[in-house]
């Protein structure tokens, strides 16, 4: 694990000079990532505001092989990169060695990108792949996604008088992942970099499909100041939305239980998107919404100690 | 010394892959293509390819893979058919948008609906318009041919696009012919080793592949694949000379059988070619000035040749087996109609089309004979009844 002055003076994999907006923190995931990725690595993206505003002809902001294909494929592509690198490495074309990351927000992963995805998994190709969530299509303009919060308003499933914001509660896409019985999962938050930087250099250590699920707050989409970005982070983790936790060959473990389990509240209330679920009438969305982060939370933590138990 | 065996189409460019022996290749199952796959992955379990065979979980993944594969400097092949084309769409565009070199088998089978696994070529038309060099065969034994000459094709500096192969679902990919086969040293000699100028396994050089490219630069990339596209048709014949001496077949952007007095002309692609050959022979025989004009070559549309072929007839009926909805006839007609008239349309030339055989409906020789019979008319008569007719359809 680096220092963050070690993370610091390793070089840029990604300049600065992108078009990312003002409080972006997908782009901080992905300088988290990156840093923490040492050695040679090629990198993929699906389409999306990161693979936008790194790569606008003729400029790029990518100082490492990067390819970007379309919006659902990006494990596809980056398994046929992976798979010329064993190719040409066996027939000694290419003498380095060579880590990949593929990178896709959430709508490219848990949604159209699902299928690839899961197919890489079982294949087993040799990659991380990174799903930089922000809850929802930012990038065509803040439409849900099924990764987007119960209740949260977006613009294909807004707030109205009758619908009071996306009906549905988020999918679990990290246990979908370790369901295909890979190596190594985690899930991880910018705002706890230390973890996450731990988390990419393990992921990258490990042979075969990896996968880490990082928090990415969205100050236009989730509609919060932005300069409260990690904060975000920070709160959706202190609440137990999003908790910390990784998954090594087999045993689920838990990586940060706050000393004081936060109330929903506390992070919805800074957030536009929520702001309907402040007022009195919608008190009962709210509740629901701590209910169902309360019921995971619990079985999350009950499958961690099954973990320990088991060592 | 060639090496004569017998071959279903599928399993002749499965051979032509094994002595190619590509880094990469990305598989999906479908019909009629299947059997292609089957028999390279028992080439790849047998250990006579040191290929990466990528098991892909659909088209589109398949596709998605051989981009990743040749973008990182691998030669990546692959092979589909029909729905399985049609869910690559999206990808067969940005393959030739990134200028990469893939070759694909295409075992052309109906395009759904209704769902129907036999022969029309409606699968390769829909990416007509793709930027992907495509090549038709009549038989196993170009299928075979083409596969090797395509990569040679793809691969040359001045054209870096992909290239289609295509072979006419069960009529060639499940029929047994007698086909000659080159020495796998002869075949790795001619491909060569593919050696990309940027790759992104050269991670010393690092670059980004597929950027977002708006307003300001689009126009001129697709100007570029433009030019690609043209200069593919001088490469083809090079190719295809090249070949040609090499294995003794001739092989060209189009060819022109008994066509040097011919007054009327057929016009295909693919199996109907053998068909068209046998009919031809047998009018010839009864005295009829009658050719065959094969196109081999479809996208880049060898326009030129054509219009010279077709100049020295009275009369010329163009076979399409897929239909192009809404327009008049099919797309071949569409394209050598064009041709024709982009030369001023002084050719006094009457062409007319069929649509035949959609759904792997034979086109029997009777079916040619009548195309031959109404072609003698137009010609008699100055007269030309109907434009867009059909072969072998109950009406």
């Amino acid at each position: 694990m680096a220092t963050i002055k070690e993370l610091a003076q390793r070089g840029d994999k990604l300049s600065p000079g992108h078009r990312a907006c003002a409080g972006c923190v997908p782009i901080i995931a992905f300088h988290q990532v990156l840093r923490s990725a040492q050695g040679h690595v090629v990198c993929g993206c699906a389409t999306g505001c990161m693979e936008v505003v790194t790569t606008i002809f003729p400029y790029t902001a990518w100082k490492v092989p990067f390819i970007h294909n379309a919006f659902e494929n990006v494990a596809a592509t980056i398994s046929g990169v992976e798979a010329a690198y064993r190719a040409l490495k066996r027939k000694g074309r290419v003498g380095k060695d060579i880590r990949f990351i593929a990178f896709g927000g959430d709508g490219g992963t848990y949604d159209i990108g699902l299928q690839a995805l899961s197919g890489v998994l079982e294949r087993g190709h040799s990659m991380l792949y990174v799903c930089y969530d922000n809850e929802a299509y930012m990038n065509t303009g803040i439409q849900r996604s099924s990764a987007t919060p119960f209740a949260a308003d977006t613009k294909t499933a807004p707030a109205g008088k009758v619908h009071k914001g996306k009906k549905q509660f988020p999918k679990n896409l990290t246990e979908i992942v370790i369901a295909h019985n890979v190596p190594y999962a985690a899930q991880a938050s910018v705002s706890h970099w230390k973890d996450l930087n731990r988390k990419v250099e393990r992921a990258l250590a490990v042979e075969g499909p990896t996968f880490i699920n990082v928090l990415a707050p969205c100050p236009p989409g989730w509609r919060f100041p932005q300069e409260l970005g990690i904060e975000m982070a920070r709160l959706a983790v202190e609440t137990c939305f999003w908790p910390l936790y990784e998954y090594d060959h087999g045993a689920r473990i838990l990586n940060y239980r706050p000393k004081e389990k936060l109330p929903l509240s506390e992070w919805t209330k800074h957030q536009g998107r929520f702001r309907h679920l402040h007022r009195a009438e919608n008190a009962h969305l709210l509740a629901a919404a701590q209910e169902e982060v309360d019921r995971r939370w619990e079985l999350l933590v009950r499958m961690c100690e099954q973990s320990a138990g088991q060592k | 010394m060639a090496q004569i065996v017998a071959l279903t189409g599928n399993e002749a460019v499965a051979e032509a892959m094994r002595q190619i022996n590509p880094d990469v290749v990305a598989a999906y199952p479908i019909t009629p293509q299947t059997e292609l796959m089957h028999k390279f992955a028992e080439f790849h379990a047998d250990g006579l390819v040191d290929t990466e065979l990528v098991l892909v979980e659909s088209e589109h993944s398949a596709m998605s893979a051989s981009v990743g594969a040749a973008a990182a400097g691998a030669r990546a092949m692959t092979a589909t058919s029909a729905n399985g084309l049609a869910l690559m769409w999206e990808i067969v565009y940005i393959a030739a948008s990134l200028r990469l070199p893939i070759v694909m088998a295409v075992v052309n089978r109906a395009l759904s609906g209704n769902i129907n696994i036999h022969c029309d070529h409606s699968d390769t038309m829909g990416c007509r318009d793709s930027g992907w060099i495509q090549l038709f065969s009549e038989n196993a034994q170009e299928a075979y041919d083409n596969a090797i000459m395509a990569v040679k094709i793809a691969e040359d500096r001045r054209v870096l696009l992909p290239v289609m192969v295509t072979l006419d679902g069960f009529i060639i990919s499940h029929t047994v012919e007698r086909l000659e086969i080159l020495q796998d040293q002869q075949v790795k000699d001619f491909v060569g080793e593919y050696r990309p100028e940027r790759y992104l396994l050269d991670v010393d050089h690092p670059f980004t592949v597929g950027p977002l490219d708006l307003q300001d630069y689009y126009f001129e990339h697709k100007r570029q694949e433009i030019e690609a596209e043209e200069n593919a048709l001088p490469v083809i014949e090079e190719v295809s000379r090249a070949y040609s001496t090499l294995c003794g077949r001739g092989y060209d952007l189009i060819e022109e059988y008994r066509m040097e007095d011919a007054d009327r002309a057929v016009v295909a692609m693919g199996s109907t070619c053998g068909t068209a050959k046998v009919v031809v022979d047998q009018l010839r025989e009864q005295g009829e000035a009658v050719g065959l004009l094969k196109v081999r070559c479809y996208r880049p549309f060898p326009y030129d040749r054509i219009v010279a072929a077709l100049a020295k007839v009275k009369a010329a009926a163009v076979l399409d087996r897929a239909v192009s909805f809404g327009a008049k006839g099919g797309s071949l007609y569409g394209d050598v109609r064009s041709a024709l008239f982009s030369n001023n349309g002084h050719y006094p030339v009457k062409v007319i089309d069929y649509i035949y055989g959609l759904g792997g409906r034979d086109l029997e020789e009777e079916h040619l004979y009548k195309a031959f019979a109404d072609l003698k008319r137009i010609v008699q008569t100055g007269r030309v009844e109907f434009e867009v007719g059909y072969l072998g359809l109950r009406e």
